[in-house]
């Protein structure tokens, strides 16, 4: 199947490559430009591990066709931090040991910081169900949820 | 002597005897004592089988065993 | 409680940040799947449609034809002759006469990219003669059952058995009988719970490189490099020590990548593409259809108890089949069973079944959590029936230091009757539950491991540290094992950096298994330490002029040992390592063994559930872990293993599940089907860590890893039956059984 040329922004860099229109955006950015951090779990929009966002939609990257992101803007796990700052969800995630393994961890806050966008005073349930998308096999949630609560109240005070 | 205890299952092999007594100064000669008494044991010891020592499992094979040691013989203990 | 016991501890029982933290919250870690090299192929694995098939033949000359194909293997690629459990291991890594299972792998390719693997392995033609197949493993041993394969039991199988018997087992003391007749209750009854997977989020990946002179590498996620070396060179006819393997980071393993599955394939492809690379990623499918589950099981129990609570007699049946190979954890399982219980009469008998399923791998605490379902299920019922508080009955059987195990061998320190009242003490115990709730408790068990262990350390020019393990880091252990070895040296936790190393940089390593890493890498590092200290000590007696003996090692710094010794200021570590050059070479520690001294640890849960009368469906409101850890080194890690492992068993009990077809095909292999906890599925998960410091460890370590998945399982099927009077012996716990039984009570 010939290739097709797609340009697109990834975390703010432009950014071209040459998709098989088969190909997923996960495979493009894993297989194409090398960005390996948006993890492949099932493949079939279950477990969240590829999340990214596409023109500030949190979407699961294994369920978009990696043609389909030419003109939009993605943002992956690699551009989360501020250059060597890392986002408050970063920290909070260390801090808090809510990663065992760590494969669910960048599709995690990915997902965590569109949330905290989206509702920076989220109460524990919401937390629950923003990331029920998400799976985690190692840590059986608690220090995730309790990593993302405190994560938000650290924005809330920095933002007041 | 050590007297070495075996799960049940395996007095088809000794005669029906539960504790068999060897003369053996360590784990591995306790086996090999098992063994020529009663040769019928041979591929359940080969196919490996864990060795417990006063409630601790034998590292190896030259593992002393003490005057008057408990031994069990226990299949392979492994985890996850 | 042991709070007090830290204060000897500058840095073991503290929460630093893991050392790996910023690689994994930034992407950047690697992982299986995260590596490519120049000039890779990728890999793309054809697998049975069939439980069970014979293979008349395969045509592979279409997909030969197609362009960017460089490598088509089947069986006959492999070598012959090959026995025992590397036998088994081939052939489950590609079928040979027959497909044993749904998702068999039958032939493999290797292309210039992904796609291109995956078309060609579409233009393969099997021809299949379709075997009547078994699934369950009651049906297994009925005398009519397909055969899986003749002569597979081993020397423990008494003649006439049925054929699918592979190994069997009888254990106990004392006389059951006798135990039943002196009980004022005896009860018994069958339970059953189905193949559940480990589900770890990271698919098996690989790469793997093999040239015609017998010579590899592989990058490879795995929980132990050394075993995927010896199991590869095995399938593959190669010499071990001619394959290096690397670990990459590793997306959870819980067992189930403790062994093999399609790494060979990987390499017997590179070497038939010339010696190029070969990346081979599973899907999740063939995670589940492929990799290791764990074993299903038919279990009889039955338990004579006096009134006041004191078990009597105990007897245990299990069947369990693993799949289409010798292997169901059953031996484990009976072991685990009645472990927390002091016995006079026990008695266990296990049969390891086979069955058309993919051969089963190792899951946290292989075995315990069946067997806790059946022998803690049975037990509570009985509490019920004589009126007996579960916790105070716990207590007065609890096995103590001294006491004999129930399988067998005697305990050392052990921490259940700590654990039990703790579990007592806690305020969960006291919240008033409202109407369709139930509590439940259940304890569980697992033994730990040692394991063959080679570590080594060195001081740096500096003065800092660095370790080398062979136990890849899962769940934080270069974080504890770090810990520990800046504790030794004296030195600030930040100096020391822990590498996870491949296969070429130490001896014989066996997997993180069996909560072993940081128990066994721990201890060895302590003592490589140790050795170093030792060294260290010496160049500052040189320098003095003074005797080795006299000399004490403080806080990070060589000092003679009291006044007699010489006066000298101290000689820091920075000190001494800066001039090693000049005052003998490097300075380094080393320590193989398999560690003696493993500590088990007991646990015991809590759970307070909520059912719904109308649709069955349980809602977990509340969880306590409580677990005997000897000594956290890393508190957060601990918590984080129990509440992890409770997780797990919390799916097993109310979801998970291999469904299968009548065709004897998975039904359920994607996430939504087969559907683990979300995180709207599970409160907070409190946990309480009891330290019963193991005298087998430096610093008390017991394994945490595994005894958390054991009591859900049962303590969850307790709370469910406070909650409705209905009483499930059957996994998972799902809606419509709970309903039914509901319904069956006349509820
Ligand atoms: S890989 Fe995309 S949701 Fe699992
Ligand atoms: S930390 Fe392993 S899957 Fe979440």
């Amino acid at each position: 199947m010939s290739k097709v040329h797609v340009t697109t922004s990834v975390n703010g860099d432009e950014v071209e490559f040459l998709a098989d229109p088969r190909e997923t955006l996960l495979d493009c950015l894993r297989d194409h430009i090398g960005l390996t951090g948006s993890k492949e779990g099932c493949g079939t929009g279950d477990c969240g591990a590829c999340s990214v966002t596409l023109d500030g939609t949190l979407v699961c990257s294994c369920l978009v066709l990696g043609v389909e992101a030419d003109g939009k803007r993605v943002e992956t796990i690699e551009g989360m931090a501020d250059g060597a700052e890392l986002h408050p969800l970063q920290r909070k995630f260390i801090e808090h040991a809510a990663l065992q393994c760590g494969f669910c961890t960048p599709g995690i806050l990915v997902a965590a910081k569109k949330l905290l966008e989206t509702n920076p005073n989220p109460t524990e349930e919401e937390v629950r169900y923003w990331l029920a998308g998400n799976l985690c096999r190692c840590t059986g949630y608690d220090k995730i949820i309790r990593a993302v609560m405190d994560a938000a109240a650290e924005l809330r005070q920095e933002a007041a | 002597m050590v007297a070495i205890n075996l799960w049940s299952s395996l007095t088809r092999f000794t005669d029906g005897a539960r504790v068999v007594e060897v003369e053996a100064e360590t784990v591995g000669g306790a086996l090999d004592g098992l063994v020529a008494a009663h040769p019928g044991l041979a591929p359940i010891i080969e196919a490996g089988v864990s060795v417990v020592v006063d409630g601790e499992i034998a590292p190896n094979r030259h593992a002393q065993l003490p005057e008057g040691a408990e031994v069990v013989l226990m299949q392979r203990l492994k985890g996850g | 409680m042991a709070k007090d016991e830290f204060k000897e501890f500058k840095l073991v029982g503290t929460r630093p940040d893991r050392p790996d933290g910023l690689d994994k919250v930034t992407g950047r870690a690697r992982y299986g799947a995260d590596i490519s090299a120049p000039g890779m192929l990728w890999a793309a694995v054809l697998r049975s449609p069939h439980a069970h098939a014979r293979i008349v033949k395969i045509d592979t000359s279409k997909a030969e034809a197609l362009t960017g194909v460089k490598a088509v293997i089947t069986r006959a690629d492999f070598p012959t002759g090959l026995t025992g459990e590397d036998w088994n291991l081939q052939e489950n890594t590609m079928a040979g006469e027959r497909a044993l299972y749904d998702g068999h792998a039958v032939a493999a390719v290797a292309a210039t990219s992904k796609l291109r693997a995956e078309e060609a392995v579409r233009l393969i033609e099997v021809e299949y003669e379709v075997l009547p197949h078994v699934i369950d493993v009651d049906d297994a041993i009925k005398p009519d059952a397909p055969v899986i394969r003749e002569g597979a039991a081993d020397a423990t199988v008494p003649e006439g058995m049925p054929p699918n018997v592979v190994r069997y087992m009888e254990f106990g003391r004392g006389d059951v009988e006798a135990g039943f007749a002196e009980a004022d209750l005896v009860m018994e009854k069958t339970y059953k719970t189905e193949a559940t997977h480990q589900g770890y989020i990271e698919p098996h990946a690989c790469m793997g490189q093999l040239g015609a002179d017998g010579k590899g590498e592989m990058w490879v996620c795995t929980q132990g490099q050394w075993f995927i070396r010896k199991m590869c060179t095995a399938v593959l006819g190669l010499e071990t020590a001619q394959l290096r393997v690397t670990p990459s980071e590793i997306g959870g393993g819980f067992g189930g990548k403790t062994t093999i599955f399609m790494e060979p394939l990987s390499l017997a492809l590179s070497k038939k593409a010339g010696g190029k690379p070969v990346k081979l990623v599973m899907s999740r499918s063939d995670v589940l259809r492929a990799t290791g589950p764990t074993a299903s099981a038919s279990m009889d129990v039955k338990i004579g108890m006096k009134k006041d609570g004191t078990i009597t007699g105990a007897r245990a049946e299990f069947r369990m089949q693993g799949g289409a190979f010798p292997g169901s954890p059953v031996d484990m399982a009976l072991y685990c069973a009645f472990a927390p219980y002091k016995l006079t009469n026990v008695e266990h008998v296990g049969y390891d079944v086979l069955a058309n399923r993919p051969k089963c791998a190792a899951y946290r605490a292989p075995g315990s959590p069946m067997g806790a379902f059946a022998v803690e299920s049975l037990l509570d019922e009985m509490c019920r029936e004589l009126d007996v508080d579960p916790l105070d009955m716990r207590l007065k059987n609890a096995v103590r230091e001294g006491d004999t195990a129930s399988y067998g061998p005697k305990y050392g320190s052990i921490g259940l009757v700590e654990t039990l009242e703790a579990t007592k003490a806690h305020p969960n115990l006291s919240i008033p539950l409202g109407p369709n709730q139930g509590r439940g408790i259940a304890a569980g068990y697992w033994f730990n491991h040692n394991g063959e262990t080679s570590v080594s350390m060195a001081i740096s020019e500096d003065g800092t540290a660095q370790v080398s393990v062979g136990t890849p880091d899962i769940g934080g252990s270069r974080a504890s094992i770090a810990l520990m070895t800046a504790e030794t040296l004296g030195i600030p936790y930040e100096d020391v950096r822990v590498n996870v190393v491949e296969t070429g940089a130490l001896g014989v390593n066996e997997p993180t298994h069996g909560s072993r890493a940081t128990f066994a890498s721990g201890k060895a590092a302590v003592i490589a330490a140790g050795h170093a200290i030792t060294e260290m000590c010496k160049r500052a007696a040189n320098e003095w002029g003074i005797d080795p003996e006299a000399v004490e090692w403080v806080d990070g710094a060589a000092q003679p040992a009291g006044d007699n010794a010489g006066k000298f200021p101290p000689m820091s570590i920075a000190e001494i390592a800066g001039k090693m050059g000049s005052t003998g070479g490097p300075i380094s520690g080393h320590h193989e063994s398999v560690p003696e001294g493993v500590g088990a640890s007991f646990g015991c849960h809590v759970v307070d559930v909520e059912v719904d009368p109308e649709t069955g469906r349980t809602t977990i409101l509340r969880y306590l872990v409580v677990q005997d850890a000897g000594r956290a080194i890393h508190p957060a890690y601990v918590e984080g293993q129990y509440q992890g492992g409770a997780a797990q068993g919390i799916g097993w009990a109310l979801n998970e599940a291999y469904i299968y077809g009548d065709d004897g095909r998975l039904q359920n292999t994607v996430f939504l089907d087969y559907r683990v906890p979300v995180a709207s599925d599970l409160p907070m998960i409190d946990t309480v860590i009891v330290e019963v410091p193991n005298p087998g460890h430096p610093y008390g370590v017991r394994g945490v890893g595994e005894t958390g998945i054991t009591p859900p399982l049962p303590a969850i099927a307790n709370a469910i039956q406070e909650a409705t009077g209905a009483r499930l012996c059957e996994l998972p716990m799902s809606p419509p059984k709970v309903l039914a039984a509901i319904k069956a009570k006349g509820g």
